[in-house]
């Protein structure tokens, strides 16, 4: 077995509370130049530069994780997304990934935008706020949903733009964008069926129609 | 770690002024061992008042090197693994060729007879400096403040011959408020009747001008919190009735003392040539704008701002990650919280040793 394959599990399980990140994983082409806005500690990068050799950047807003992720040997500079790719030159990426950081960016049009201006295709993953526990919470407590997904409180929380599968499908209408894939994921398992109601969270790679 | 400062010599220097500067001696210092390959040279460039002495303990006074936490055996540049350069810059005072040194013309010091020095005529003889040394291709040039000017110099003006750049709390180029602070401290000097148009080697150097030019640059290095914790209002013990203008409070004697003790170490002359070639910098001039200028680097970069560094402030290095990345080129950059002022390159090393061990150690590894 070869090393990657080995690792790849290993990975998936290691990640189990960031199931999209080995979803994404697959999504990336071998060799190719990408860019991670919201890159975290960097092991999505780390991972992809050392299994499938590719050119990674990174933006990341904590400098504690910029400075983490630098100590691996990862190019990622401090900055915040909403402004921070108006210096990039068009289509200086094979993918830029969004991983569950749309829904806490100001401006997320703009940021989608941006994305596909500067990267080829684009991978965004956000978590699902069209749920059933979402809808059943809100429903039965008539207070803003607080769910094993959403853990936190309306006035603590990250997330300032709350999207549902159905939302980012017809944006990606209104966008005129193309989805390459669609990828819906609850806990480690793959949805098929329903997954506005079902999927935790949702990966699609996109890009612009041509 | 014994280390003692050597010297090159160089027939001349063409200078960005037009004129040849003749004869030229360069005052360097090394640490480690360069390999086999001669793929492990690091280049360390000092900041304003800096010197060769980066680090270890000199042989000559027994003191230790300006960068000394950062250079050595498992420090941020391991001399373990990395052969490390430092020189002394044209126009300085301590061992280089500079304003204090004999004019083969007169027989006498140059004094104001020195010709105007820029950044990229420094970097031009260090670069003369690396090639006598056998080293065709730096795997970094490091410094912060000036260095980090001379840092970016580097990788603009010789591409081929730098693998990587740390340019640390610094600008590509000056702003008002940095020429102004300059601009303060030189007039310090020349209003000192002592300075007389530059030519008091014989007569002996423009003391007063010179410690109230070092004073103002001390306050400009720290912060206010800085200053708040290391000094506060604490007094000196006085006489209770008196009320003069002597030393009341600790600040104020601390400035009195790093003024008095400049003086001995810096030639006044040096303190103007260097400071004009720092404000005259501006490595977007001649290709149009910094982008211009950087299209042609082919370095790897970790650009480190400080927080409270309000002399160069992190929007001065952020203009330099925002143009190497219009060209996507490979940049890493951090702002790393310190109090410490523009000095926190110099002392606040925890963080920043993490960051060029690793970066250092990747580009060694893709270089290789």
């Amino acid at each position: 077995m070869s090393a990657a394959a080995t690792q790849e599990p290993t990975f998936v399980r290691q990640l189990l509370g960031r199931s999209d990140y080995a979803i994404i994983s697959e999504l990336v082409e071998r060799g190719s130049k990408v860019l991670d806005l919201g890159c975290g500690d960097g092991e999505l990068l780390a991972w992809l530069v050392e299994n499938k050799g590719v050119t990674a950047r990174g933006v990341e807003i904590s400098p504690a994780r910029v400075q983490h992720c630098i100590m691996q040997g990862l190019s990622v500079y401090q900055g915040d997304i909403d402004a921070g790719l108006a210096d990039y030159p068009d289509q200086c990426f094979d993918f830029v990934i969004l991983s569950q950081t749309l829904q806490e960016t100001h401006h997320p049009l703009r940021v989608l935008r941006e994305m596909l201006r500067v990267g080829r295709r684009i991978i965004v993953a956000f978590p699902n706020f069209g749920h059933w526990s979402m809808r059943l919470s809100m429903l039965l407590t008539g207070r803003a949903p607080k769910t094993k997904l959403f853990p936190y409180e309306w006035y603590d929380s990250p997330n300032i733009h709350f999207l549902t599968v159905e939302d980012f499908e017809q944006l990606a209408v209104a966008e005129n964008l193309e989805v390459e894939r669609r990828i819906f994921l609850s806990a480690d398992r793959r949805v098929r069926l329903l997954p506005n109601l079902r999927a935790q969270v949702a990966v699609y790679l996109l890009k612009k129609k041509s | 770690m014994i280390v003692e400062t050597q010297c090159a010599h160089f027939d001349s220097l063409p200078l960005d002024c037009g004129e040849m500067l003749s004869p030229v001696t360069v005052a360097y210092e090394t640490y480690g061992k360069l390999n086999a390959a001669r793929s492990n040279a690091i280049l360390i460039l000092h900041a304003f008042s800096g010197d060769a002495h980066a680090a270890g303990v000199s042989r000559e006074n027994g003191k230790l090197g300006w960068w000394d936490s950062m250079i050595g055996p498992q420090k941020a540049f391991d001399t373990d693994r990395y052969f490390v350069i430092c020189s002394n810059v044209l126009g300085g005072c301590r061992g280089t060729t500079g304003p204090s040194s004999l004019n083969p013309a007169t027989g006498r010091a140059y004094g104001s007879a020195f010709p105007v020095v820029t950044i990229p005529d420094m970097v031009r003889l260090q670069k003369k400096l690396v090639d006598h040394l056998g080293i065709s291709r730096l795997l970094a040039v490091a410094g912060g403040s000036m260095g980090g000017m001379q840092a970016l110099q580097w990788a603009v003006a010789y591409p081929e011959a730098v693998a990587s750049a740390i340019p640390i709390a610094s600008a590509y180029r000056h702003s008002a408020q940095q020429i102004a602070f300059n601009e303060v401290g030189r007039m310090a000097i020349m209003s000192d009747p002592d300075w007389n148009g530059g030519d008091y080697y014989e007569s002996g150097p423009p003391a007063r001008g010179l410690s109230v030019a070092r004073m103002i640059g001390h306050i400009t290095y720290m912060s206010d919190e800085s200053m708040r914790e290391k000094f506060g209002r604490r007094q000196r013990p006085k006489d209770e009735l008196r009320n003069g203008f002597d030393v009341d409070f600790e600040v104020e004697n601390y400035l009195r003392y790093r003024g008095g003790e400049f003086v001995n170490r810096f030639d006044a002359n040096s303190y103007l040539y260097i400071t004009k070639a720092m404000d005259n910098f501006d490595l977007s001039s001649g290709y149009g704008s910094l982008s211009g200028a950087l299209a042609r680097t082919k370095a790897r970069f970790l650009v480190i701002s400080f927080t409270s560094d309000w002399l160069y402030p992190s929007y001065q290095s952020q203009e330099i990650v925002r143009a190497l990345r219009g060209h996507n080129l490979d940049v890493a950059y951090c702002e790393l919280q310190s109090n410490y002022g523009h000095d926190a390159f110099l002392v606040e090393v925890g963080e920043q040793t993490e960051l060029v061990r690793h970066f250092l150690a990747n580009t060694f590894k893709k270089a290789a």
